[in-house]
């Protein structure tokens, strides 16, 4: 049996607090009037009276790079002017200070959403990870069945409270729900059958409902089938695997869409749910391998050996390898078919941050590529622990850009309320993992591969 | 010198790896395997060094990976540059979107087929090389084990091999090694 160590247990509640508090500060501080905007700007111009000059300098040579790679000086500019999506015009302002003021109002509402989704996330790739054991009938990963599940604990609480920020932002993260801006754009008139905002609600709460309950249902069946001496709760937790992932497949595509997609509705990419869910898996399965290492250190799990981990990192380094396949897939066809709508995605992620657009390049393909391309450093825990960290920091920083240069724009920092909705979530996550994995027994007994799981060898 | 050898027919890849492990810890020297497909494991059971074959897939791959950058460098930018679907051609990174999927097919096709020669000249082995199996039923569903018998007590081998499950052994007796 696990208990959170207690000095973990603390930490957590700490920096849960910390993130509570620093979340609060995030949405007392915003700006709430046009004349705050009108002094943080004046602020701004008088603190950096020299720097400013440099960062204007700065920004024509950001804005150049994007027009010599399209071959057309003033193109990206041009497609700026019209993305009314992203424009102040756009979410019904009136000036470039009103424009500014909702995007500083948004902030902390993104600020909280990034730190909220990206555990979310977590938490469910996980649960589709555990889905897919019981689909292939892996022979492999029983051992690892209850670790999937204590994960997994975090899906209720963390799915509930994604579900309360996307439906409480309103038009802070979705334009197309401002009506008078829809009045005066056939584009999103047209859309207006899917991205409408009961619509969306249903479909919010469909898709917490159905995770929620597959959760609930494989969790209830996988204890049973410990205390059984027949098959029957494994055959009906495979028959529910089975729906949940075509549920899944479904919802998530949808889900990556609602959230985040719409979020500059005119603007659309075929494989974005893919993308999203490649994220999604390779954070999860990583967090799954820092658990069983860390429950492995403790010496809870002496039925996990070595070839568990390799298995689990060589996922880690196939799905980071995934994840930058769609990532470029979508990024070269935009930048080569170079259609004016679509290409302000980039233009806007290239040109505003920049660092961050390319570094996670860097911490999501070239680390884990070359930390773990080595056989057998697959199998040395800090040699996991190492990349695990680099996948982490790096589908935050991306899970960060597809959400604030989408609503914040230019106006974005990492300041408190970034940090503290991350240590707040951190801290939850934790909390409730902890509590989860301590429940039952770490190791599924009666599961009918369990024993094969346990010889694993290869 | 003559040298004596037994061989040994397993009829399932579990036994034999089984019977490997027994043998090599009973002391008894094992020349050669035979299987009809590749193994898990048995490598490292029957002690062969560890490959090294990972490592040359890997400088194959750098060498595509060099030989894509050179060539696409010199025939898009320096020889003849085009401006196609209004890309300028003026330097090689800010084609390089374009470039990345011809560098990364050239670092597979050079990592591929190279590492595939290697691996054939390692093994020895050509086209139209005359198998060295001894029982043609090794390519279809039986697993040879070659013991060397010569300093061994024939009799008490025998037993021994039993015990671990063969189905079939027979002493072969060469007059040359080879």
């Amino acid at each position: 049996m696990y208990t959170l160590p207690s000095k973990l247990k603390l930490f957590s509640i700490i920096i849960m607090v910390l993130g509570l508090v620093g979340i609060a500060y995030g949405f007392l501080t915003a700006p709430k009037t046009i004349e705050d905007v009108k002094k943080i700007m004046a602020e701004q111009e008088a603190h950096h009276g020299e720097g400013h000059v440099v960062e204007t300098h700065d920004q024509e040579h950001t804005a150049n790079f994007v027009d010599v790679a399209r071959g057309e000086e003033g193109y990206s500019e041009a497609a700026m002017k019209h993305a009314t999506d992203l424009k102040p015009e756009g979410h019904g302002a009136a000036s470039h200070e009103e424009h500014v003021l909702h995007q500083l109002q948004t902030r902390p509402w993104s600020a909280t959403f990034v730190g909220a989704f990206f555990f979310l996330m977590i938490a469910l790739g996980v649960l589709v990870f555990y889905a897919i054991q019981y689909v292939s009938q892996a022979g492999w990963s029983p051992v690892l069945y209850r670790i999937m599940e204590g994960i997994t604990a975090y899906l209720l609480p963390g799915s509930i409270i994604v579900f309360l920020i996307v439906v409480f932002a309103g038009t802070h993260f979705f334009p197309w729900q401002n009506e008078e801006l829809v009045a005066h754009d056939k584009i999103l008139q047209v859309k207006s059958g899917y991205l409408n905002f009961p619509f969306f609600v249903i479909r919010a709460v469909i898709y917490l409902l159905g995770w929620n309950l597959y959760r609930y249902y494989s969790r209830k069946n996988s204890l049973a089938q410990a205390e059984t001496n027949n098959y029957g709760p494994y055959r009906k937790n495979f028959k529910a695997s089975v729906l949940f992932l075509i549920f899944f497949i479904v919802t998530e595509a949808t889900m990556s869409w609602d959230w985040f997609m719409s979020m500059t509705p005119h603007w659309y990419s075929t494989l974005f749910a893919w993308y999203i869910f490649a994220s999604m898996f390779v954070s999860a399965i990583t967090v799954l391998a820092l658990t069983t290492i860390h429950l492995k250190s403790r010496g809870l799990i002496p039925f996990v050996s070595d070839k568990h981990l390799h298995d689990l990192a060589k996922f880690m380094f196939a799905f980071s390898i995934f994840w930058t396949y769609l990532w470029f897939g979508q990024f070269m066809l935009i930048w080569y078919a170079n259609i004016p709508e679509e290409v302000t995605y980039f233009i806007i992620r290239i040109q505003e941050y920049k660092v961050l657009f390319f570094g996670m390049l860097i911490l999501n393909f070239v680390f884990p590529i070359l930390v773990l391309m080595n056989s057998d450093y697959k199998r040395v825990p800090w040699f996991v622990v190492i990349a695990a960290v680099f996948i982490l920091v790096g589908h935050y920083i991306d899970i960060f850009l597809l959400v604030m240069p989408s609503t914040v724009g230019h106006n974005w920092s990492f300041g408190i309320p970034e940090i503290a909705a991350l240590l707040f979530f951190m801290g939850l996550f934790i909390f409730v993992v902890g509590t989860g994995l301590g429940k039952v027994s770490l190791r599924p007994k009666n599961d009918p591969f369990i024993k094969e799981s346990e010889n694993y060898h290869f | 010198m003559a040298s004596k050898k037994i061989h040994a027919i397993y009829t399932d890849d579990d036994l034999l790896l089984q019977a490997v492990k027994q043998t090599r810890a009973a002391n008894y020297h094992i020349s050669e395997v035979f299987t009809p497909f590749p193994v898990h494991g048995l490598d490292h059971a029957v002690g062969l060094a560890p490959t090294r074959i990972a490592i040359t897939s890997f400088l194959y791959g750098l060498t595509g990976l060099s030989v894509a950058v050179l060539m696409m460098n010199f025939i898009m930018i320096e020889d003849w540059p085009q401006n196609i679907g209004g890309k300028p051609s003026f330097t090689y990174y800010q084609n390089m979107p374009a470039f990345i999927p011809i560098m990364f097919e050239l670092t597979v096709f050079f990592a591929a087929h190279l590492m595939v020669i290697t691996f054939y000249m390692r093994s020895k082995i050509w086209p139209f090389k005359k198998a060295e199996n001894p029982d043609v039923r090794t390519t279809d569903d039986h697993f040879l084990m070659e013991v060397d018998a010569d300093n061994h007590d024939v009799e008490k081998l025998t037993k021994f091999l039993y015990d671990t499950g063969a189905s079939e052994i027979s002493l072969i007796e060469n007059e040359q090694d080879h």
